[in-house]
């Protein structure tokens, strides 16, 4: 570890942060229905989509309809979705003459997409034509996106509203997410990557000829405006298979670091949305310390990890110093890579500048842990506030009676109705995870995806299972998930992962705004300060990492002890 | 009613509890309480794999047949928790039965003072019944006629017999007390089998034990902690035969039980009852669980001045005349206005005014006098002597009445009253006929400690209003005294009832104590009401738990009484979960050091072997069941502070030490296993 790689560090944690109040100020002002200095432009466009779609923007929803509207427009995401990748054949902008996509792996695709994990069984450069990267992939990008932010402020709703029945409008809350959000921040993104080298074009692959005079096929394509929303959404669907290791999808530090620096941006402004919403941004102060702990930690473990040599290249003769580079890249080194790593697999991204298979078995832990934590560090747009609100709930609850009094959280009273749903919400993701391992390791079909034996094999496959379940999409390149079996068992996942999550999730919204709301007093629990911070931490790990200690056991931490002991397994 | 804390070692109670411990193991009961449940169903299919153990004659017999035991022994430990807890409120019970012996009513029948005896059982709500010295009230009643000294020890554990009489708040009677003089009328208002007496003792029993709200909440998250752990546990063969071996299913079950939250699931009805039963021990009797849990809550205190704030007898502490009425003249006046008074404030004018003024008591009869009683609306007392109306009373009240009468209100007697008030004395204005005396001051004096306690409220975050029918300046000089939060003055039963409702729409849970009839409305409207037992039946039935004792400082315990329920439960609920990680760190090498030997590292305790791991892991699972019975029964210790530091205390104990006191736990049972051959 070097003091220049702290610093690097150092600085991208200056840049999220600095951003938390001006962006959480403005989506506050946005999903509030106040005007913001972009109205004057956008509103008269936002009014057109309404009149079309026969929306009455200020109508409230229900939880359940809610729920409803936003199941409705996934299913017809999926559809459109699998539909233009089966038809990609005859579908236009397909300058390579890709075929239609085989069924499982558009299944698979559809719902990586539409999920929000942006898992990619498929290689995109020699998969998919532009136009399906374009209309296919990267509107889902936007949609799923809006969709995670909508559903946390729907959540937030639920905590800062007293008595009310609705908590919003979905196609409000969607359609200002995309059109006031991401959109501009894309657009100015996309000209940003393309000023720093990123090709944006619908030319077909060049063809070069080699100092050798072979030939060498270049893969180029509307790289920037992928690239823009893949990061700001957290999607971290890559045009490219390397995704963003590749020098076309990533050609600088500072590309990288604006890539970091979008993925944490608006789930960190979200905490601050919260604080705002309910009246005290201290609260919202207080999540993000939390996730901030967890975070650091994280990119900690992971640089010491990775800067450290393998004992066993070590033993061999190779020079120690230069800590663990295989499948990294040269122009960012350890510290960004390691950064990296952690940011993606702590928000949900799934990005890659680095092949994670290759990390140390430590260094391919952590990001491992991070997803299993639930994605909640700063986490997916929106899914990672939702999914650390809900921690909340079970921390307040279990910590909040030693105070003597009911449980409250922000105003509001935790009772069997919260905590069941609650429960049921934090369960599906490591149900989904556990068992589409124990029978993905144990099935041939499954086992003929693995590239290792033994606990790294192991690894690959729970890296996989944990990924889709947390609608991370980030691989352990190890594994072969190009196959109808993983295909279909990702694919049930992460639609696990995301839809039976937010479902109870908006039922416990729902049930929250219903309440009134409790005025603080020096008998609530103050949920403000480091007490609540160090609580909350504690009953993440505790909750998230206890249930996956076996399997990280007979994964990771037995690949570490046996590297430690100079076993090649 | 009066018993005492018991030990917990007494005999008494331990040889029933093991008893009754046993038959709570019955599955259809064990039900209700998801995590021991699940525990009793793999203690039963550790006994079927025993059993094969020894059927094969396997050399791991010994091991699974002490996996079986532990586990069956971390349910009967469970159930003996909640038996002990249930046998302390027993002893209770059957002394309160004991009065409930089958007393012979005599019911009134016709006009005339006929009456048949009956068996109580057999009457019915709406009967009359005469009750003379030495018999037993037959039920629970409301006094109709006359008056009687009885003795409620048989409720209240209180020797000193109390009055009881017809009208007014001391006219609900209990049955199963004794009448020790005079003779009353008694108009029954309970039927057999809903009796005050009956409901205290289903209570003190458990055995309307409903589960409380929050109970239910604690039960699903359990639940739902043991599902996940039901997921990480039986995906673990499949992991293992990946790695290319096999682990025992007794081991997975140990493990499975060493993760779910034994501690709290088995310890979790123990710490309802001891609650309920702490209260009674305070003797106060709670309706429901659910109470209780609100005591908890509490934001707000509306206590009644009188009697908590400051001590019950306000003393007549001069005469203060208005100019051309001599002190001797008001004192005179004051005098006979209150002969029949035979309230305390009535009795210490009296007093002064023969201490300072020589004037004697009279006779009323040769006066051909009426006395006027003190109501709360019309605020004021007297006596009529023929056509003379003599009045003392709260000042608006009387100088309406002066007003009405036709006459003047000097000027002065504004400055005199005020002057009083301020002073935190009660002016009391009197008047003949149509003319204002002046004023009596009656001094309150502020109980001792009491601001302490209020300083403790508010560090709690309770706010505590003072509820008295004193005017406002009097009002406010008193709550400066006692320090309260706010006071409401001159206050009227609908002024309470406002109060109470204005803070619950704030989202406020309200405590309150009352007595008298016209208390009801704002008894049935607070979250917590607490009614007197010498109060009215329409107050006791309005209020959600009953003070035997009716002494209204009480809702201060309460509160402490219902938060400390609530702290047991979080402690030991963050107690459980926190021993996990030590219990990981017991079991998971133990079942996977075959697999990859290097993971023999993760075994931080040094514990003996594979076997010796496990066994401990589950000994000391069991064992700290009932190592924590006292403190659930007893619930933590608990000092009246903010929320913030009650947490940082809850936490480093609970958190910090339920994540460190297994590891030392596990390690000692290891060494004593080993030790004695066992593993």
């Amino acid at each position: 570890m070097t003091i220049n790689g702290w610093m690097q560090i150092a600085v991208f944690c200056a840049i999220v942060l600095a951003l938390v109040r001006p962006l959480g100020g403005f989506l506050f002002r946005l999903y509030a229905g106040a005007r913001t200095f972009l109205h004057p432009v956008l509103a008269p466009v936002e009014r057109g989509f309404y009149r079309l779609a026969g929306v009455r923007p200020d109508a409230e929803q229900s939880w359940a309809s809610y729920a409803l509207a936003m199941l409705a427009f996934h299913v017809a995401g999926f559809l459109a979705v699998y539909g233009l990748l089966r038809l990609q054949g005859v579908l236009p902008l397909n300058p390579q003459g890709f075929a239609g996509v085989t069924p499982d792996l558009a299944l698979n695709t559809a719902i990586s997409f539409i999920t929000n994990t942006d898992w990619q069984s498929y290689g995109g450069e020699a998969t998919l034509s532009y136009g399906s990267q374009m209309w296919a992939l990267t509107v889902q990008n936007f949609l799923s996106a809006a969709t995670g932010m909508a559903l946390a402020v729907a959540l937030i709703r639920g905590f800062a509203r007293r008595s009310a029945k609705g908590i919003g409008n979905f196609w409000t809350d969607l359609t200002r997410s995309v059109l006031y959000v991401l959109l501009p921040a894309c657009i100015v993104f996309a000209l940003i990557y393309v000023a720093l080298g990123v090709p944006q074009t619908l030319q077909p692959y060049l063809t070069a000829k080699t100092l050798e005079g072979a030939d060498q096929t270049i893969a180029l394509g509307p790289v920037a405006s992928q690239l823009a929303i893949k990061m700001l959404g957290t999607n971290g669907g890559g045009f490219f298979n390397a995704n963003s290791a590749h020098p076309f999808e990533n050609p600088s530090a500072l590309s990288n670091l604006i890539q970091m620096v979008s993925i944490f941006a608006i789930g960190a402004a979200l905490t601050n949305v919260f604080g705002r919403m309910v009246g005290d941004e201290r609260q919202g102060w207080a999540i993000l310390g939390a996730m901030g702990a967890l975070f650091l930690a994280g990119v900690g473990l992971v640089y010491w990890a990775e800067a450290g040599a393998n004992p066993i290249h070590a033993a061999i003769g190779l020079d120690p110093s230069a800590g663990n580079m295989e499948g990294k890249e040269v122009r960012f080194g350890i510290a960004l890579s390691a950064l990296f790593a952690v940011v993606t697999t702590a928000a949900s991204c799934g990005a890659v500048n680095a092949m994670h298979d290759s990390f140390s078995a430590i260094g391919g832990l952590i990001p491992m842990v991070n997803m299993q934590l639930g994605e909640v560090i700063v986490g997916g747009v929106g899914a990672g506030l939702y999914g650390i609100l809900l921690f909340a709930v079970v921390a307040v609850f279990v910590a909040g009676l030693m105070v003597g009094r009911t449980p409250e959280y922000v105003g509001k009273k935790i009772e069997g109705r919260e905590v069941k749903l609650t429960m049921l919400a934090l369960l599906c993701s490591p149900a989904a995870t556990l068992l589409a391992l124990a029978v993905a390791i144990v099935v041939p079909a499954g086992l003929a995806g693995l590239q290792e034996s033994g606990p790294h094999g192991f690894s690959e496959a729970l890296y996989a299972t944990t990924s889709a379940a947390a609608n991370n999409g980030s691989a352990f390149a190890g594994l072969t998930a190009n196959s109808p079996f993983w295909n279909v068992t990702l694919a049930i996942g992460m639609m696990i992962g995301r839809f039976a999550l937010i479902v109870p999730m908006l039922a416990v919204a729902g049930s929250l705004a219903a309440k009134s709301k409790v005025p603080p007093s020096a008998g609530t629990f103050p949920t403000h300060g480091p007490l609540f911070v160090g609580l909350l931490v504690g009953v993440v790990l505790i909750m998230g990492g206890l249930t996956y200690f076996p399997a990280l056991t007979l994964g990771p931490v037995a690949d570490a002890f046996a590297t430690a002991a100079g076993d090649t397994r | 009613m009066s018993a005492q804390p018991r030990s917990l070692l007494d005999p008494a109670l331990i040889v029933p509890a093991l008893g009754s411990a046993l038959l709570k193991l019955d599955p259809r009961q064990l039900i209700r309480n998801p995590v021991m449940f699940a525990v009793e169903v793999v203690a039963l299919v550790a006994v079927v794999l025993f059993a094969r153990d020894l059927a094969v004659r396997s050399p791991s017999a010994g091991f699974s047949g002490q996996l079986a035991f532990w586990l069956w022994a971390t349910v009967y430990f469970a159930t003996f928790s909640e038996a002990i807890a249930e046998g302390r409120g027993k002893a209770q019970a059957d002394a309160l039965r004991r009065t409930r012996s089958d007393t012979m009513a005599k019911r009134l029948v016709g006009q005339g003072g006929d009456y048949e005896e009956i068996a109580a059982p057999a009457l019915k709500v709406g009967d009359l019944v005469l009750v003379e010295p030495g018999d037993l009230i037959p039920g629970d009643g409301e006094v109709v006629e006359g008056v009687a000294t009885v003795d409620e020890s048989a409720i209240t554990g209180e020797s000193a017999p109390v009055i009881r009489e017809s009208g007014g708040d001391r006219s609900a009677v209990t049955g199963g007390t004794k009448v020790l003089s005079d003779r009353i009328t008694v108009r029954i208002t309970a039927a057999s089998g809903s009796s005050f007496l009956d409901r205290m003792i289903a209570l003190v029993e458990g055995a309307e034990r409903a589960k409380t709200p929050n109970e239910i909440a604690l039960t699903i998250l359990l639940a739902g902690l043991s599902l996940i752990f039901v997921l990480a546990v039986a995906t673990i063969p499949s992991f293992a035969a990946y790695s290319g071996g096999v682990v025992p299913v007794v081991v997975l079950v140990a493990l499975f039980v060493t993760l779910i939250p034994t501690t709290i699931g088995g310890l979790l009805s123990a710490i309802g009852i001891a609650g309920m039963n702490r209260l009674v021990r305070f003797n106060v009797l709670a309706m429901s669980g659910r109470a209780v849990e609100a005591a908890g809550d509490v934001d707000v205190l509306l206590l009644d001045k009188t009697g908590t704030i400051t001590l019950g007898n306000r003393q007549a502490a001069e005469f203060r005349p208005l100019p051309g009425v001599t002190a001797r003249e008001l004192a005179d006046a004051a005098q006979l206005a209150s002969l029949s008074d035979e309230t305390p404030e009535g009795r210490s004018i009296v007093v002064l005014a023969k201490a300072a003024h020589g004037l004697r008591g009279r006779e009323m009869a040769p006066l051909a006098a009426t006395f006027i009683p003190f109501s709360a609306q019309a605020r004021m007392s007297g006596v009529d002597i023929g056509a003379t109306k003599i009045r003392k009373g709260a000042a608006d009240a009387v100088l309406k009445h002066v007003k009405t009468l036709g006459g003047q209100i000097p000027d002065e007697l504004g400055a005199i009253v005020e002057r009083v008030a301020r002073e935190g004395g009660t002016p009391l204005v009197v008047s003949t006929d149509a003319r204002a005396l002046g004023v009596v001051y009656l001094k309150d004096i502020v109980k001792g400690g009491i601001r302490e306690r209020f300083q403790e409220l508010r560090a709690m975050g309770i706010r505590t209003v003072m509820i008295t029918g004193d005017n406002p300046m009097t009002a406010a000089a008193i709550a400066a005294e006692a320090g309260v939060d706010d006071f409401l003055a001159e206050a009227t039963p609908e002024a309470k009832l406002a109060l109470i409702r204005k803070e619950q729409e704030g989202g406020k849970l309200v405590a309150m104590c009352g007595d008298g009839t016209n208390d009801a409305p704002a008894l049935a409207q607070a979250d917590v009401g607490v009614a007197m037992q010498t109060g009215t039946v329409a107050a006791r039935e309005a209020g959600n738990m009953v003070d035997l004792d009716s002494d209204p400082t009480k809702l201060i315990e309460i509160v402490g009484i219902g938060k400390q329920l609530l702290m047991t439960r979080g402690a030991l609920t963050t107690f459980s979960i926190a021993n996990d990680v030590a219990k990981y760190f017991a079991i998971i090498p133990a079942m996977f050091v075959a697999l990859y030997p290097p993971l023999g590292a993760l075994n931080v305790m040094g514990l003996a072997s594979p076997q010796s791991a496990i066994l401990s892991a589950i000994i000391f699972n069991a064992l700290i069941i009932v190592a924590l019975v006292p403190l659930a029964l007893k619930g933590v210790s608990y000092t009246p502070s903010s929320a913030a530091a009650l947490l940082r205390r809850n936490l480093l104990v609970y958190g910090l030490g339920g994540l460190v006191a297994p590891f030392i736990g596990i390690k000692l049972v290891d060494l004593a296993i080993t030790s004695v051959g066992l593993a």
